[in-house]
Protein backbone atom coordinates (compact mmCIF):
# COMPACT_ATOMS: atom_id res chain seq x y z
CA UNK A 1 0.00 0.00 0.00
CA UNK A 2 3.24 2.68 0.90
CA UNK A 3 6.21 2.06 -1.17
CA UNK A 4 9.06 3.95 -0.71
CA UNK A 5 11.88 4.30 -3.14
CA UNK A 6 15.48 5.46 -2.61
CA UNK A 7 14.55 8.26 -0.41
CA UNK A 8 17.16 10.91 0.24
CA UNK A 9 17.21 13.71 2.33
CA UNK A 10 19.77 15.79 3.43
CA UNK A 11 19.94 18.92 6.02
CA UNK A 12 23.17 20.81 5.17
CA UNK A 13 25.80 18.60 5.54
CA UNK A 14 23.84 16.42 7.38
CA UNK A 15 23.08 13.21 4.64
CA UNK A 16 19.63 11.87 7.22
CA UNK A 17 18.05 9.13 4.58
CA UNK A 18 20.47 8.00 1.78
CA UNK A 19 18.38 5.99 -0.31
CA UNK A 20 15.72 4.54 2.30
CA UNK A 21 13.22 1.55 0.35
CA UNK A 22 10.51 0.29 2.49
CA UNK A 23 6.96 -1.44 1.53
CA UNK A 24 3.89 -1.61 3.55
CA UNK A 25 1.01 -3.97 2.50
CA UNK A 26 -2.35 -3.13 2.96
CA UNK A 27 -3.82 -3.84 6.43
CA UNK A 28 -0.28 -4.56 8.32
CA UNK A 29 1.24 -2.86 10.75
CA UNK A 30 5.30 -1.83 10.31
CA UNK A 31 7.31 -0.81 13.11
CA UNK A 32 10.40 1.30 11.96
CA UNK A 33 13.21 1.31 15.13
CA UNK A 34 16.65 2.89 15.39
CA UNK A 35 18.62 5.16 17.05
CA UNK A 36 17.51 9.09 18.15
CA UNK A 37 17.96 11.14 15.13
CA UNK A 38 18.43 8.48 12.35
CA UNK A 39 15.83 10.00 10.27
CA UNK A 40 12.39 7.89 11.09
CA UNK A 41 10.39 10.49 11.63
CA UNK A 42 11.59 12.27 8.49
CA UNK A 43 10.93 9.13 6.31
CA UNK A 44 7.21 9.53 8.00
CA UNK A 45 6.86 13.06 7.96
CA UNK A 46 8.12 12.67 3.62
CA UNK A 47 5.22 10.52 2.90
CA UNK A 48 2.39 13.15 4.54
CA UNK A 49 4.15 15.83 2.06
CA UNK A 50 5.36 17.71 5.60
CA UNK A 51 9.11 17.48 4.54
CA UNK A 52 10.20 17.27 0.42
CA UNK A 53 12.52 14.03 -0.11
CA UNK A 54 15.60 15.44 -2.01
CA UNK A 55 15.13 12.37 -4.27
CA UNK A 56 13.41 9.53 -4.56
CA UNK A 57 9.61 8.41 -5.38
CA UNK A 58 6.59 7.42 -2.31
CA UNK A 59 3.84 5.38 -3.99
CA UNK A 60 0.59 5.37 -2.13
CA UNK A 61 -2.16 2.34 -4.02
CA UNK A 62 0.56 2.42 -6.15
CA UNK A 63 -0.28 6.32 -7.19
CA UNK A 64 2.87 8.47 -6.95
CA UNK A 65 1.87 10.80 -4.08
CA UNK A 66 4.03 13.86 -5.37
CA UNK A 67 1.45 13.72 -8.25
CA UNK A 68 -1.22 14.40 -5.91
CA UNK A 69 -3.39 16.98 -6.96
CA UNK A 70 -6.55 16.59 -4.22
CA UNK A 71 -4.00 17.46 -1.06
CA UNK A 72 -7.24 17.24 0.96
CA UNK A 73 -8.75 14.22 -0.32
CA UNK A 74 -5.08 12.49 0.01
CA UNK A 75 -4.58 13.65 4.05
CA UNK A 76 -7.95 12.57 4.13
CA UNK A 77 -6.76 8.90 4.32
CA UNK A 78 -4.07 9.71 7.23
CA UNK A 79 -4.14 9.80 10.73
CA UNK A 80 -1.37 10.51 12.66
CA UNK A 81 -0.70 10.48 16.56
CA UNK A 82 1.97 13.03 17.33
CA UNK A 83 4.69 12.32 19.95
CA UNK A 84 3.56 14.97 21.79
CA UNK A 85 0.03 14.64 20.73
CA UNK A 86 0.23 18.01 19.19
CA UNK A 87 -3.08 19.04 20.70
CA UNK A 88 -4.48 22.66 19.85
CA UNK A 89 -4.29 23.94 23.01
CA UNK A 90 -6.85 26.92 22.00
CA UNK A 91 -9.68 24.15 21.61
CA UNK A 92 -11.62 21.64 23.97
CA UNK A 93 -10.72 18.38 23.87
CA UNK A 94 -13.65 17.62 21.66
CA UNK A 95 -12.71 20.10 19.19
CA UNK A 96 -8.89 18.15 18.55
CA UNK A 97 -11.02 14.82 18.06
CA UNK A 98 -13.48 16.35 16.12
CA UNK A 99 -10.94 18.98 14.01
CA UNK A 100 -11.59 16.99 10.80
CA UNK A 101 -14.91 16.63 11.16
CA UNK A 102 -16.06 20.17 11.32
CA UNK A 103 -13.91 21.64 8.78
CA UNK A 104 -13.34 20.81 4.95
CA UNK A 105 -14.58 18.06 2.77
CA UNK A 106 -15.83 15.69 5.76
CA UNK A 107 -17.36 18.52 7.72
CA UNK A 108 -20.68 17.48 10.00
CA UNK A 109 -22.93 19.32 11.46
CA UNK A 110 -21.48 20.03 15.27
CA UNK A 111 -23.62 18.11 17.20
CA UNK A 112 -22.98 15.11 15.23
CA UNK A 113 -19.12 16.02 15.21
CA UNK A 114 -19.06 16.00 18.81
CA UNK A 115 -20.96 12.80 19.62
CA UNK A 116 -18.67 11.00 17.09
CA UNK A 117 -15.31 12.72 19.38
CA UNK A 118 -17.60 10.92 22.58
CA UNK A 119 -17.56 8.28 20.81
CA UNK A 120 -14.17 8.11 19.90
CA UNK A 121 -12.69 9.13 23.42
CA UNK A 122 -14.93 6.41 24.87
CA UNK A 123 -13.12 4.04 22.63
CA UNK A 124 -9.17 5.06 23.64
CA UNK A 125 -10.58 4.78 27.30
CA UNK A 126 -11.50 8.58 28.66
CA UNK A 127 -14.99 9.57 29.57
CA UNK A 128 -17.19 11.99 28.23
CA UNK A 129 -16.51 14.70 30.88
CA UNK A 130 -13.17 14.70 29.10
CA UNK A 131 -14.69 16.04 26.28
CA UNK A 132 -15.08 19.44 27.56
CA UNK A 133 -11.69 20.28 29.21
CA UNK A 134 -8.42 21.55 27.84
CA UNK A 135 -5.71 19.89 26.64
CA UNK A 136 -3.70 21.60 29.05
CA UNK A 137 -5.55 19.97 32.16
CA UNK A 138 -4.94 17.14 31.34
CA UNK A 139 -1.94 14.20 31.99
CA UNK A 140 0.27 13.09 29.34
CA UNK A 141 -1.12 9.71 29.37
CA UNK A 142 -4.60 11.46 28.62
CA UNK A 143 -3.26 13.70 25.99
CA UNK A 144 -2.18 10.77 24.50
CA UNK A 145 -5.28 8.96 24.14
CA UNK A 146 -6.60 12.40 22.83
CA UNK A 147 -4.06 12.26 20.05
CA UNK A 148 -5.38 8.63 19.31
CA UNK A 149 -8.87 9.48 19.66
CA UNK A 150 -7.77 12.56 17.04
CA UNK A 151 -6.20 10.38 14.88
CA UNK A 152 -8.89 7.78 14.41
CA UNK A 153 -12.04 9.83 14.26
CA UNK A 154 -12.03 10.05 10.61
CA UNK A 155 -11.81 6.74 10.08
CA UNK A 156 -8.77 7.10 7.93
CA UNK A 157 -6.82 3.96 5.98
CA UNK A 158 -3.45 4.59 7.26
CA UNK A 159 -2.77 5.72 10.40
CA UNK A 160 1.08 7.08 11.71
CA UNK A 161 2.16 6.81 15.29
CA UNK A 162 5.45 8.93 15.87
CA UNK A 163 6.86 7.70 19.32
CA UNK A 164 3.38 6.76 20.93
CA UNK A 165 4.84 5.64 24.18
CA UNK A 166 7.41 8.21 24.64
CA UNK A 167 6.98 9.67 27.98
CA UNK A 168 4.78 7.88 29.28
CA UNK A 169 5.48 4.96 32.66
CA UNK A 170 5.68 1.66 31.98
CA UNK A 171 2.21 0.99 32.77
CA UNK A 172 0.63 3.80 30.44
CA UNK A 173 2.97 2.65 27.62
CA UNK A 174 1.35 -1.25 27.37
CA UNK A 175 -2.28 0.36 27.55
CA UNK A 176 -1.53 2.36 24.65
CA UNK A 177 0.24 0.04 22.97
CA UNK A 178 -2.60 -2.53 23.26
CA UNK A 179 -4.89 0.24 22.12
CA UNK A 180 -2.86 1.06 19.28
CA UNK A 181 -3.47 -2.95 18.29
CA UNK A 182 -6.96 -2.87 18.90
CA UNK A 183 -7.59 0.13 17.02
CA UNK A 184 -5.18 -1.19 13.62
CA UNK A 185 -6.90 -4.39 14.01
CA UNK A 186 -10.39 -3.51 14.22
CA UNK A 187 -10.33 -0.56 11.83
CA UNK A 188 -8.27 -3.05 9.18
CA UNK A 189 -6.20 -0.10 8.86
CA UNK A 190 -2.60 -0.03 7.46
CA UNK A 191 -0.02 1.45 10.04
CA UNK A 192 3.14 2.96 10.24
CA UNK A 193 4.74 3.37 14.05
CA UNK A 194 8.36 4.72 14.72
CA UNK A 195 9.50 4.00 17.98
CA UNK A 196 12.65 2.96 20.09
CA UNK A 197 10.79 0.95 22.75
CA UNK A 198 11.20 -2.71 22.44
CA UNK A 199 8.32 -3.08 24.08
CA UNK A 200 6.09 -1.95 22.09
CA UNK A 201 7.35 -3.04 19.09
CA UNK A 202 6.52 -6.71 19.89
CA UNK A 203 2.80 -5.61 21.20
CA UNK A 204 2.44 -3.45 17.99
CA UNK A 205 4.27 -4.76 14.89
CA UNK A 206 3.62 -7.61 12.24
CA UNK A 207 6.86 -6.50 10.55
CA UNK A 208 9.53 -4.24 11.67
CA UNK A 209 12.44 -2.61 9.91
CA UNK A 210 15.59 -1.41 10.97
CA UNK A 211 16.74 1.85 9.67
CA UNK A 212 20.39 2.93 10.76
CA UNK A 213 22.79 5.60 8.23
CA UNK A 214 20.02 6.72 6.43
CA UNK A 215 18.69 3.09 4.75
CA UNK A 216 17.08 0.30 5.70
CA UNK A 217 19.16 -2.42 7.82
CA UNK A 218 16.99 -5.17 8.08
CA UNK A 219 13.27 -5.43 7.45
CA UNK A 220 11.15 -8.56 8.08
CA UNK A 221 8.08 -10.18 10.19
CA UNK A 222 8.63 -9.26 13.68
CA UNK A 223 8.59 -13.05 14.71
CA UNK A 224 12.24 -13.06 12.95
CA UNK A 225 13.54 -10.64 14.25
CA UNK A 226 15.55 -12.48 17.71
CA UNK A 227 16.72 -14.70 14.89
CA UNK A 228 17.68 -11.92 12.46
CA UNK A 229 21.43 -12.28 12.21
CA UNK A 230 21.59 -8.55 11.31
CA UNK A 231 24.26 -7.28 13.61
CA UNK A 232 22.68 -3.52 13.57
CA UNK A 233 19.15 -5.43 14.22
CA UNK A 234 20.64 -7.78 16.95
CA UNK A 235 22.58 -5.03 18.78
CA UNK A 236 19.78 -2.65 18.65
CA UNK A 237 16.85 -5.32 20.36
CA UNK A 238 19.69 -6.20 23.13
CA UNK A 239 20.53 -2.43 23.62
CA UNK A 240 24.63 -3.05 23.72
CA UNK A 241 26.94 -0.66 23.86
CA UNK A 242 29.43 -2.95 21.30
CA UNK A 243 28.38 -3.41 17.67
CA UNK A 244 28.49 -1.94 14.08
CA UNK A 245 26.22 1.31 16.08
CA UNK A 246 28.35 3.42 17.58
CA UNK A 247 27.48 4.80 20.84
CA UNK A 248 28.71 8.03 22.52
CA UNK A 249 29.75 7.56 26.06
CA UNK B 1 37.92 38.42 9.54
CA UNK B 2 37.00 40.91 6.82
CA UNK B 3 34.83 43.47 8.34
CA UNK B 4 33.43 44.35 4.40
CA UNK B 5 32.74 40.75 3.93
CA UNK B 6 30.69 40.90 7.27
CA UNK B 7 28.83 43.88 6.10
CA UNK B 8 28.13 42.49 3.38
CA UNK B 9 26.90 39.22 5.07
CA UNK B 10 24.81 41.10 7.19
CA UNK B 11 23.32 43.14 4.05
CA UNK B 12 22.57 40.27 1.99
CA UNK B 13 20.59 38.49 4.77
CA UNK B 14 18.94 41.40 5.66
CA UNK B 15 17.49 41.83 2.44
CA UNK B 16 16.70 37.96 2.13
CA UNK B 17 14.66 38.60 5.38
CA UNK B 18 12.86 41.20 3.58
CA UNK B 19 12.03 39.00 0.33
CA UNK B 20 10.70 36.29 2.39
CA UNK B 21 8.67 39.13 4.50
CA UNK B 22 7.53 40.61 1.37
CA UNK B 23 6.39 36.98 0.00
CA UNK B 24 4.77 36.07 2.95
CA UNK B 25 2.77 39.41 2.73
CA UNK B 26 1.66 38.67 -1.26
CA UNK B 27 0.99 35.06 0.07
CA UNK B 28 -1.10 36.00 2.83
CA UNK B 29 -3.26 38.82 0.73
CA UNK B 30 -4.12 36.85 -2.22
CA UNK B 31 -5.16 33.63 0.69
CA UNK B 32 -7.87 36.56 1.97
CA UNK B 33 -9.55 35.92 -1.33
CA UNK B 34 -9.63 32.08 -1.51
CA UNK B 35 -12.01 29.53 0.43
CA UNK B 36 -12.14 28.16 3.11
CA UNK B 37 -12.71 30.95 5.43
CA UNK B 38 -12.72 30.23 8.91
CA UNK B 39 -14.78 32.63 10.30
CA UNK B 40 -14.79 31.21 14.24
CA UNK B 41 -10.90 32.13 14.13
CA UNK B 42 -11.66 35.23 12.59
CA UNK B 43 -14.27 36.58 15.26
CA UNK B 44 -11.79 35.31 18.02
CA UNK B 45 -9.33 37.42 17.01
CA UNK B 46 -11.46 39.84 16.36
CA UNK B 47 -12.38 39.77 19.90
CA UNK B 48 -8.59 39.15 21.27
CA UNK B 49 -7.01 42.20 19.06
CA UNK B 50 -9.67 44.68 19.14
CA UNK B 51 -11.83 44.19 22.14
CA UNK B 52 -9.23 43.05 24.74
CA UNK B 53 -6.17 45.69 23.42
CA UNK B 54 -9.19 48.89 24.70
CA UNK B 55 -7.68 48.91 27.63
CA UNK B 56 -4.13 49.83 26.67
CA UNK B 57 -4.71 51.39 24.03
CA UNK B 58 -7.09 54.18 26.18
CA UNK B 59 -4.90 54.30 28.62
CA UNK B 60 -1.85 55.35 26.42
CA UNK B 61 -3.79 57.72 24.46
CA UNK B 62 -5.20 59.44 27.72
CA UNK B 63 -1.89 59.95 29.00
CA UNK B 64 0.19 60.95 26.37
CA UNK B 65 -2.58 63.22 25.60
CA UNK B 66 -2.49 65.32 28.75
CA UNK B 67 1.55 65.22 28.45
CA UNK B 68 0.75 66.99 24.69
CA UNK B 69 -1.03 69.37 26.18
CA UNK B 70 1.61 70.25 29.17
CA UNK B 71 4.22 70.50 26.20
CA UNK B 72 2.26 72.68 23.94
CA UNK B 73 0.72 75.24 26.85
CA UNK B 74 4.59 74.65 28.39
CA UNK B 75 6.40 75.46 25.05
CA UNK B 76 3.98 77.85 23.44
CA UNK B 77 4.09 80.41 25.94
CA UNK B 78 8.04 81.23 25.21
CA UNK B 79 6.49 82.83 22.27
CA UNK B 80 2.85 83.64 23.68
CA UNK B 81 1.37 81.13 21.99
CA UNK B 82 -0.53 79.30 24.91
CA UNK B 83 -3.88 79.29 22.87
CA UNK B 84 -2.74 76.70 20.08
CA UNK B 85 -3.48 73.92 22.49
CA UNK B 86 -6.54 72.75 20.97
CA UNK B 87 -5.08 72.38 17.69
CA UNK B 88 -1.94 71.21 18.17
CA UNK B 89 -3.19 68.36 20.50
CA UNK B 90 -6.03 67.76 17.56
CA UNK B 91 -3.06 67.05 14.83
CA UNK B 92 -0.86 65.71 16.97
CA UNK B 93 -2.90 63.05 18.26
CA UNK B 94 -4.73 62.38 15.08
CA UNK B 95 -2.07 62.50 12.65
CA UNK B 96 0.45 60.91 14.59
CA UNK B 97 0.86 59.97 18.10
CA UNK B 98 -2.77 58.16 17.65
CA UNK B 99 -1.78 56.01 14.81
CA UNK B 100 1.83 55.15 15.89
CA UNK B 101 1.29 54.72 19.73
CA UNK B 102 -1.66 52.42 18.46
CA UNK B 103 0.36 50.67 16.10
CA UNK B 104 3.09 50.16 18.96
CA UNK B 105 0.95 48.96 21.64
CA UNK B 106 -0.38 46.87 19.14
CA UNK B 107 3.05 45.48 18.06
CA UNK B 108 3.85 44.81 22.21
CA UNK B 109 0.91 43.10 22.75
CA UNK B 110 -0.66 41.86 19.78
CA UNK B 111 2.42 40.95 17.80
CA UNK B 112 4.11 39.18 20.35
CA UNK B 113 1.18 37.55 21.70
CA UNK B 114 1.06 35.98 17.93
CA UNK B 115 4.24 35.12 16.98
CA UNK B 116 4.80 32.89 20.88
CA UNK B 117 1.77 31.45 20.23
CA UNK B 118 2.19 30.15 16.71
CA UNK B 119 6.26 29.48 17.41
CA UNK B 120 5.13 27.35 20.60
CA UNK B 121 2.56 25.41 17.88
CA UNK B 122 5.25 25.38 15.62
CA UNK B 123 7.49 23.28 18.06
CA UNK B 124 5.22 21.22 19.38
CA UNK B 125 4.30 19.81 16.01
CA UNK B 126 0.47 21.82 16.12
CA UNK B 127 1.57 23.12 12.64
CA UNK B 128 2.36 19.96 11.15
CA UNK B 129 -0.70 18.32 12.76
CA UNK B 130 -2.91 20.75 11.05
CA UNK B 131 -1.59 20.05 7.63
CA UNK B 132 -2.03 15.96 8.26
CA UNK B 133 -5.93 16.98 9.21
CA UNK B 134 -6.33 18.95 5.96
CA UNK B 135 -6.24 22.18 7.13
CA UNK B 136 -3.77 24.95 5.23
CA UNK B 137 -2.03 26.94 8.47
CA UNK B 138 -1.84 30.04 6.47
CA UNK B 139 -5.30 29.84 6.04
CA UNK B 140 -6.48 28.80 9.71
CA UNK B 141 -3.69 31.08 11.35
CA UNK B 142 -2.39 33.85 9.47
CA UNK B 143 -5.44 34.93 7.34
CA UNK B 144 -7.75 35.32 10.30
CA UNK B 145 -5.48 37.50 12.48
CA UNK B 146 -4.11 39.65 9.71
CA UNK B 147 -7.95 40.18 8.85
CA UNK B 148 -9.24 40.91 11.96
CA UNK B 149 -6.17 43.26 12.53
CA UNK B 150 -6.80 45.15 9.15
CA UNK B 151 -10.14 46.05 10.28
CA UNK B 152 -9.99 46.56 14.05
CA UNK B 153 -6.77 48.51 14.19
CA UNK B 154 -8.11 51.59 12.32
CA UNK B 155 -11.33 51.42 15.04
CA UNK B 156 -8.56 51.31 18.06
CA UNK B 157 -6.54 54.14 16.44
CA UNK B 158 -9.79 56.35 16.00
CA UNK B 159 -10.69 55.31 19.59
CA UNK B 160 -7.19 56.19 20.68
CA UNK B 161 -7.74 59.61 18.90
CA UNK B 162 -10.73 60.58 20.59
CA UNK B 163 -9.43 59.46 24.14
CA UNK B 164 -6.13 61.28 23.56
CA UNK B 165 -7.94 64.42 22.60
CA UNK B 166 -10.19 63.85 25.83
CA UNK B 167 -6.41 63.85 27.97
CA UNK B 168 -5.57 67.21 26.42
CA UNK B 169 -8.83 68.45 26.93
CA UNK B 170 -9.18 67.30 30.59
CA UNK B 171 -5.65 68.80 31.49
CA UNK B 172 -6.39 72.31 29.80
CA UNK B 173 -9.39 72.42 31.04
CA UNK B 174 -8.70 71.58 34.26
CA UNK B 175 -5.57 72.49 35.02
CA UNK B 176 -4.33 75.35 31.95
CA UNK B 177 -7.09 77.28 32.83
CA UNK B 178 -8.64 76.97 28.90
CA UNK B 179 -12.56 77.19 28.94
CA UNK B 180 -14.60 73.75 27.67
CA UNK B 181 -16.53 75.40 24.59
CA UNK B 182 -14.07 76.84 22.92
CA UNK B 183 -11.02 74.03 23.69
CA UNK B 184 -13.84 71.45 21.71
CA UNK B 185 -14.93 74.40 19.33
CA UNK B 186 -10.97 74.90 18.38
CA UNK B 187 -10.64 70.96 18.15
CA UNK B 188 -13.31 69.99 15.98
CA UNK B 189 -12.83 73.64 13.32
CA UNK B 190 -9.03 72.72 13.00
CA UNK B 191 -9.16 69.18 12.71
CA UNK B 192 -10.02 68.31 8.46
CA UNK B 193 -11.50 65.09 6.98
CA UNK B 194 -8.00 64.34 5.28
CA UNK B 195 -6.49 63.90 8.53
CA UNK B 196 -8.92 61.58 10.29
CA UNK B 197 -8.53 59.58 6.91
CA UNK B 198 -4.90 59.11 7.10
CA UNK B 199 -5.31 58.19 10.66
CA UNK B 200 -7.59 55.61 9.86
CA UNK B 201 -5.72 54.25 7.24
CA UNK B 202 -2.10 53.71 9.09
CA UNK B 203 -4.29 52.22 11.48
CA UNK B 204 -5.19 49.50 8.84
CA UNK B 205 -1.57 49.33 7.46
CA UNK B 206 -0.11 49.14 10.94
CA UNK B 207 -2.83 46.64 12.00
CA UNK B 208 -1.37 44.65 8.31
CA UNK B 209 2.11 44.91 9.67
CA UNK B 210 1.78 43.65 13.20
CA UNK B 211 -0.07 40.64 12.84
CA UNK B 212 2.10 39.92 9.64
CA UNK B 213 5.04 40.26 11.51
CA UNK B 214 3.72 38.20 14.33
CA UNK B 215 2.88 35.20 11.86
CA UNK B 216 6.06 35.13 10.03
CA UNK B 217 8.38 35.03 12.95
CA UNK B 218 6.02 32.61 14.36
CA UNK B 219 5.73 30.33 11.76
CA UNK B 220 9.86 30.76 10.88
CA UNK B 221 10.75 29.97 14.81
CA UNK B 222 13.81 28.28 15.59
CA UNK B 223 13.31 25.03 17.71
CA UNK B 224 13.32 25.14 21.80
CA UNK B 225 12.39 27.82 23.97
CA UNK B 226 15.23 29.35 22.85
CA UNK B 227 13.26 29.52 19.44
CA UNK B 228 10.28 30.62 20.31
CA UNK B 229 11.82 33.53 22.39
CA UNK B 230 13.80 34.94 19.25
CA UNK B 231 10.63 34.52 17.22
CA UNK B 232 8.67 37.05 19.28
CA UNK B 233 11.68 39.33 20.44
CA UNK B 234 11.96 39.45 16.27
CA UNK B 235 8.27 39.89 15.65
CA UNK B 236 7.93 42.67 17.84
CA UNK B 237 11.24 44.01 16.64
CA UNK B 238 10.47 43.90 13.12
CA UNK B 239 6.55 44.89 13.59
CA UNK B 240 8.00 48.23 15.45
CA UNK B 241 10.40 49.20 12.72
CA UNK B 242 8.04 48.56 10.12
CA UNK B 243 5.07 50.20 11.53
CA UNK B 244 7.85 53.26 11.93
CA UNK B 245 9.21 53.30 8.80
CA UNK B 246 5.67 52.98 6.94
CA UNK B 247 4.75 55.71 8.70
CA UNK B 248 7.21 58.28 7.65
CA UNK B 249 6.27 57.01 4.11
CA UNK B 250 1.94 57.39 4.48
CA UNK B 251 3.08 60.55 6.26
CA UNK B 252 4.68 61.73 3.19
CA UNK B 253 2.34 60.60 0.88
CA UNK B 254 -0.75 62.09 2.64
CA UNK B 255 1.06 65.74 3.67
CA UNK B 256 3.34 66.26 0.80
CA UNK B 257 2.37 65.06 -2.44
Amino acid sequence: MIRMEGIQKSFGSNHVLRGLDLNIAKGTSMVIIGGSGTGKSIALKCVLGLVVQDSGRIFVDGKDAADTTDRDAFLARFGMLFQGAALFDSLPVWQNVAFRLLRGSLKRPREEAREVAIEKLRRVGLKPDVADRFPAELSGGMQKRVGLARAIAAEPEIIFFDEPTTGLDPIMSGVINELIREIVVEMGATAMTITHDMTSVRAIADNIAMLHEGIIQWTGPVAEMDQSGNPYLEQFINGRAEGPIESVR
Amino acid sequence: MNPLAVLGRTVLSALAAIGRIALYGVETISHLFRPPFYSREFLSQLLNIGWLSLPVVGLTAVFTGGALALQIYAGGSRFNAEAVVPQIVAVGMVRELGPVLVGLMIAARVTSSIAAEIATMKVTEQIDALVTLSTHPMKYLTVPRVLAAVLVVPLLVGIGDIIGIFGGYAVSTGTLGFNAATYINNTVDFLEPLDVISSLTKGAVFGFCAALMGCYHGMNSGRGAMGVGRATKGAVEGAAILILAVNFVLTGVFFTL
